[in-house]
């Protein structure tokens, strides 16, 4: 199952020649149309401001990250507790499902400033709850999902065997719904750190990845709000690349091994 | 839990007595699906089901697998009312999906109905091993069911519905999803495994040679509500090979059986003038 170097390359060198195109053509636009510094600022010009305040950009990372973790861990549990009790009882799943549906048609974020007026001005608690509600819906709903949608002929399998259950519901429901919990997961990861930084848009401690942007393009300095949303990428990327890593050690011979082959 | 899975002694492998099923019963929808059916399966059989779509073949199966209740009549499996057999796993069962769970390996699928009777760990897996060997993919037992075809997913199937040695197999339509060639190579398969491993087989299928192929005795039944008409005995030996299929033997029963499904056209089909013509 393990690819070649060859298919690896193969499937590597697109991305990477786009992006340095990408660069290439951004930078060259800089400088032809002599863009000023706070219109946009040139690729060099970020790359400088990153490197010179690598420092405070890992300070800002490691707050926002912190608070993207804690967020993610709390909501992926919490969600997956509930989604156990949906799948079981139908009457509740009716009840949640419009309620999730409601919640992420109303912009949420502005939960965080009600929950800014709960804790004192510094706490960083406000942004985790934050993180953790929008985490907590999209596990959900996948998870419960995944209880659910179970093949026909495994039920009548199952019942052939005479199993009851419980017996059901470990060995065919939870493991069914394995991959719905990782797609979750793979979702939530980028979207928890998201949230932590447009959560600090909303008050209370300026030290994160999000305040700092604010801040910099605040004061012109474009250059460093730029390298700040470099960090913040970085950031996203890094969770999203510890889900699938997840993923990969925890179903070693599962959906995304069939997937990751099929790539 | 473990109450053993032997026969009753002397009892026939199936009994179905007065067998009918309404589905929606008492409902503007109902539909009846089988009615009055009586047949009584011996020890050592192959029996077939056959017939059109929506005979009630398949749901006469799930009478006898206690995956669904009976309106009015009896099914005993073993000896044993329907309920009490599939509490005792006293069956295995194949359907037409080969219905793997696709998270367990070869192995772990296979050990599947063990694993619930609580066998112990090394008990499992060298019963598990032997079957696959049966059905001849061994080196396959650490592979993935993605990672097989179709008909061999089907082996891995038959091999787990045969893993606790049920004294009877069920098969609803088990090769319909298959070409041609593994069709006939499967059917040849289950021949030799359900003679090595003595088992009785009521089998679901709409294909004739199929059936006259597998079977011991043929039972046809008749569209919507369902009712057997007919119960043909096919003797073809117990080596049945490629070669078989091409006997007159073979080909005379295909024919009678044949026959005795014709009596059930679709009514709602106008002949075809031209080609009744051209027939004559």
């Amino acid at each position: 199952m393990r690819r070649s170097p060859r298919r690896l390359f193969g499937l590597v060198w697109p991305p990477i020649v786009f992006g340095v195109a990408f660069l290439a053509l951004w930078e060259l636009a800089v400088k032809v149309f002599d863009f000023q510094p706070y219109f946009l600022p040139a690729p060099t010009a970020i790359w400088d401001a990153f490197t010179t305040n690598t420092e405070l950009i890992w300070e800002a990372t490691k707050v926002s990250g912190l608070n993207a973790l804690v967020g993610l861990v709390l909501g992926a549990f919490v969600g997956v507790g509930t989604s156990f009790l949906l799948a079981r009882f139908r009457l509740l799943n009716d009840l949640m499902t419009p309620l999730a549906i409601g919640l992420n048609a109303v912009p949420i974020f502005v939960l965080v400033s009600v929950f800014n007026n709960m804790y004192p001005v510094t706490s960083e608690v406000p942004r985790r709850l934050m993180v953790a509600v929008i985490v907590y819906f999209i596990v959900l709903v996948n998870v419960a999902r995944g209880l659910r949608d179970v093949e026909a002929v495994h039920l009548e399998l199952m019942r052939s065997y005479a199993a009851g259950d419980a017996t059901v519901l470990r060995k065919v429901r939870v493991p069914n719904a394995v991959p719905y919990l990782f797609t979750a997961l793979k979702i939530a990861a980028p979207a928890s750190v998201i949230t932590a930084f447009v959560s600090e848009y909303f008050g209370g401690s300026q030290n994160g990845l999000g305040s700092r942007i604010a801040s910099n393009i605040a004061l012109s300095n474009n250059a460093e709000a730029w390298a700040y949303v470099l960090g913040a990428c970085l950031l996203g990327l890094a969770f999203f690349l510890s889900a699938v890593a997840l993923e990969g050690v925890l179903t070693p011979g599962g959906v995304g091994a069939r997937e990751r082959d099929r790539a | 839990m473990s109450s053993p899975s032997t026969a009753v002694d002397g009892a026939n492998a199936v009994e179905v007595r007065g067998l009918s099923k309404v589905f929606n019963a008492g409902r503007p929808d109902a539909v009846e699906a089988l009615v009055d059916v009586d047949l009584v399966i011996r020890p050592g059989e192959f029996v077939s089901l056959i017939g059109p779509s929506g005979c009630g073949k398949s749901t006469q199966l799930r009478l006898i697998a206690n995956l669904t209740e009976p309106t009015t009549g009896q099914v005993l499996v073993n000896g044993k009312p329907a309920k009490a057999a599939r509490l005792d796993q006293d069956y295995g069962m194949a359907f037409q999906l080969a219905g793997l769970f696709e998270w367990r390996t070869v192995t772990k699928n296979v050990e599947l109905p063990l694993e619930l009777k609580r066998w112990d760990k090394a008990k499992r897996r060298s019963r598990a091993l032997e079957m696959l060997e049966l059905v001849k993919l061994s080196e396959f037992a650490g592979h993935f069911p993605w990672q097989l075809s179709g008909g061999m997913q089907q082996r891995v199937a038959i091999a787990r519905a045969l893993a606790a040695h049920p004294p009877l197999l069920l098969m609803d339509e088990p090769f319909g999803a298959l070409d041609e060639m593994t069709r006939e190579h499967m059917q040849t398969e289950l021949l030799r495994i359900c003679g090595e491993t003595s088992t009785t087989v009521v089998f679901v299928t709409h294909s004739i040679p199929e059936a006259v192929f597998l079977s011991t005795r043929v039972v046809v039944m008749s569209p919507r509500p369902g009712r057997i008409t007919d119960v043909i005995d096919v003797q073809l030996g117990s080596e049945r090979s490629v070669d078989t299929r091409e006997t007159e033997a073979f080909f005379a029963k295909v024919t009678e059986v044949r026959e005795a499904l014709r009596g059930f056209q679709p009514t709602d089909v106008e002949p075809d003038i031209e080609q009744v013509a051209e027939e004559l």
